[in-house]
């Protein structure tokens, strides 16, 4: 495959590893409620405790995704949200913040419109580090992963309960920066997995590969992530984050000056439960 | 004119049958766009299907069962009056023309459309691969009917997801499905319609991936779906083909069939693509008109190409490459994406690509009843709204074949309610 020159996220992990801790991955929705109190919401992510940030691009047809993330897809939307603004998002935020990777998950198709080889130019010149692309599997490589690999980004490949010891060769082909293992067999949101099913399955996907192995689908509470930050590399957090975003909103969906804040309090404390472990 | 003259001396040498490859493309469209979770599981029931495919004893028990449950063949009938009427038309107008018509009766077929072949097909696939579980999506209800049709048949526990808004405007297809035995779960996502069920379907898919079987219902979604789909509803063309050697001695002039994902006219169209001498006409639904935005349901005349639900495909969508709902007066046409054969097909300038509005489909409606005492489904009204423009144009040995997929019966409230017919 194209080798990649270390990334921010490479180093992200090594950091992480020598301070002995699991990453805090943080999700939300770029434009979600509106375009400026998510980009509040992005740059506090930092300091509020986020290691890695996965920004989610706003699709109408967000098929494994949950309630919430669906809601938060919606919400962008009706807010006029739009790639290119996304992309901005990305661009103000690397005037402040040099080092915190950011991953941008979603979709194929508003990628595929743009169209992909614009997209990825203007992604990486954004200062984008890695795509996690879902309906994209390792079987259209040529299409959008080694391409994205060309421009220095990671492509990050989910492995699910479902990944045998086979497929799990193909989707690590060409996966790069961390390993994403979707702990349950669903949507975003849903029921949590098995503290001790994670582990095995966690232990399995590192006898296949040396890249880092973040976890994530039904982790809420810091309780969780603390379990889960013991066996992993990283700790995804998605669909509570967008709860928290949406449990704050006025009636008729609209940001409170609480907005911002209930996001970030809630990964203080995720935070925080990962660095005492 | 060069580029046409080539197009058609590779087609000579290139036959149009044989596709997809072995990734599931036809051309750019297809593929396997669907989550990780499911690859394992989508890659599992090509090499199924492969199987079966070439078992004897599979394709036994599917012709018996299409046979004595299905009710096949379906007749191909003579719609003489209509005959008569478009003759009447091109004389109206000066013209000698007037094409001879025939309907494929796949409205005859047990559950009433032509979704039951597929249905049968499927549902021993789902049992020969041990799946304890069938989901399925549904627009206008025909293939929720037909899949609660085989899975009472076949003792197998059944949900299906419909739009909220099509469960309200195809009430009676959803009371079959209840006396069938399924469970029918209501979707109120975005505008409650086809694309909205299938999101949903998808998501239980995920979620229950290692009992459940997702039975597709049109030749779309990740491959193998539309190609399996297409060989399930191959029937309807390969029985059309027979029918017409043994009752005019030569192959049809003319095929038209509607098209939502296109299931009943690639069924109809395959056994004909490499026949040069057959025209092939593919009816989209132009709602209020294509002109209209986000008013119609034409995804190939008013769409551009994109991936959803596992395929690459015409797709309606705005510029940042988000869905559009459409709208069809017909809740089994109303989908935004089409089949990705289709869209291949289109693009080889193979079939020709039309449209017919709510109200020319309306119309058609009334004639068939009128004129043939057949109440069609809103589906084949859009394809005979076609027939109705062109028969008239075509000459009096012109063969027409059109392919009646479906029934009207869950339709005649809906229709009585637009035409202000108090019952």
């Amino acid at each position: 495959m194209t080798s990649l020159k270390e990334t921010r996220i490479d180093r992200r992990f090594a950091a992480l590893k020598k301070e002995g801790r699991a990453a805090l991955v943080c999700f939300i929705t770029a434009g979600d409620p509106d375009l400026e109190t998510s980009s509040a919401i992005l740059n506090g992510l930092p300091k509020a405790g986020a290691d890695i940030i996965e920004l989610g691009m706003p699709f109408s047809d967000p098929m494994a995704d949950g309630p919430a993330i669906q809601a938060s897809s919606l919400r962008a939307l009706k807010a006029g949200h739009t790639m290119r603004k996304t992309l901005d998002m990305v661009r103000a935020f690397r005037k402040t913040d040099a080092d915190t990777p950011i991953v941008l998950m979603g979709y194929y198709n508003p990628i595929y419109v743009y169209p992909n080889e614009t997209f990825l130019d203007d992604a990486a010149a954004a200062g984008v580090d890695g795509l996690i692309v879902v309906d994209v599997p390792p079987e259209a490589d040529d299409e959008l992963c080694l391409p994205a690999i060309g421009r220095g980004l990671n492509f990050i490949r989910l492995a699910t309960p479902t990944t045998d010891d086979k497929r799990l060769k193909t989707v690590l082909k060409n996966t790069s920066g961390f390993l994403y293992y979707v702990s349950i067999t669903g949507i975003t949101g849903a029921g949590s997995a098995n503290p001790e099913d994670v582990q095995l399955q966690v232990a399995r996907l590192k006898r296949a590969t040396t890249l880092p192995v973040a976890v994530g689908f039904g982790v809420k509470t810091p309780e969780q992530a603390r379990a889960i930050g013991e066996t992993a590399d990283g700790v995804v957090v998605g669909s509570a984050l967008v709860r928290a975003i949406e449990t704050s909103l006025t009636q008729d969906g609209r940001a409170t000056g609480n907005t911002a804040g209930a996001v970030l309090s809630l990964v203080e404390g995720l935070s925080a439960a990962l660095r005492t472990s | 004119m060069a580029s046409n003259t080539q197009k058609s001396s590779e087609a000579k040498l290139n036959t149009l049958m044989t596709g997809p490859d072995e990734r599931g493309h036809f051309g750019l469209y297809g593929g396997r766009f669907v989550a990780e979770t499911l690859m394992p599981l989508i890659l599992d029931l090509e090499t199924a299907y492969t199987t079966a495919k070439n078992d004897p004893a599979f394709q036994a028990e599917l012709t018996d069962l299409l046979n004595h449950y299905g009710g096949r063949p379906s007749p191909l009938y003579f719609a003489e009056r209509l005959t008569q009427h478009f003759r009447d038309v091109a004389k109206a107008q000066g013209g000698t023309g007037g094409a001879k018509i025939y309907f494929k009766r796949d409205e005859l077929n047990h559950t009433g459309s032509h979704k039951i072949n597929n249905c049968l097909g499927q549902i021993q696939l789902a049992r020969r691969m041990g799946k304890t579980r069938i989901i399925a999506e549904t627009g206008a209800g025909q293939h929720g009917v037909a899949v609660a049709t085989v899975c009472a048949r076949f003792g197998l526990p059944c949900e299906i997801y419909m739009g909220a808004t099509d469960v309200a405007r195809q009430s009676p297809n959803v009371a079959r499905m209840h006396m069938l035995g399924a469970k029918v779960n209501p979707v109120t996502a975005g505008a409650g319609t086809l694309k909205d069920a299938m999101n949903e379907a998808l998501r239980d898919w995920v979620t229950n991936v290692r009992d459940t079987y997702y039975l597709i219902g049109t030749a779309a979604g990740p491959h193998p779906y539309p190609a399996m789909v297409r060989d399930f509803q191959a029937i309807i063309g390969n029985e059309t083909r027979a029918q017409m050697l043994e009752r005019e001695g030569r192959l049809p002039d003319t095929l038209v069939a509607c098209i939502g994902g296109g299931s009943n006219a690639i069924g109809l169209f395959h056994p004909f693509l490499d026949d040069e001498g057959v025209a092939i006409y593919g009816v989209e639904a132009g709602g209020h008109g294509l002109d209209v935005e986000n008013g119609h349901a034409a995804s190939m005349n008013g769409g551009r190409p994109g991936v959803l639900h596992g395929n690459r495909t015409y797709l309606l969508q705005d510029g940042e490459g988000q869905i559009l709902e459409g709208h069809s007066i017909s809740a089994g046409l109303d989908y935004p994406g089409v089949g990705p054969e289709h869209s291949w097909l289109k693009d080889s300038g193979r079939v020709q690509y039309v449209s017919i509005t709510d109200k020319e489909a309306l119309d058609a409606f009334q004639l068939s009843a009128k004129l043939e005492g057949i109440i069609p489904a809103l589906e084949p009204s859009h394809a005979l709204g076609w027939v109705t423009k062109l028969a008239p144009t075509l000459p009096q040995d012109n063969l027409l074949v059109m392919n009646m997929c479906g029934r009207g019966d869950k339709d005649v409230f809906a229709v009585a309610g637009y035409l202000g017919i108090k019952l």
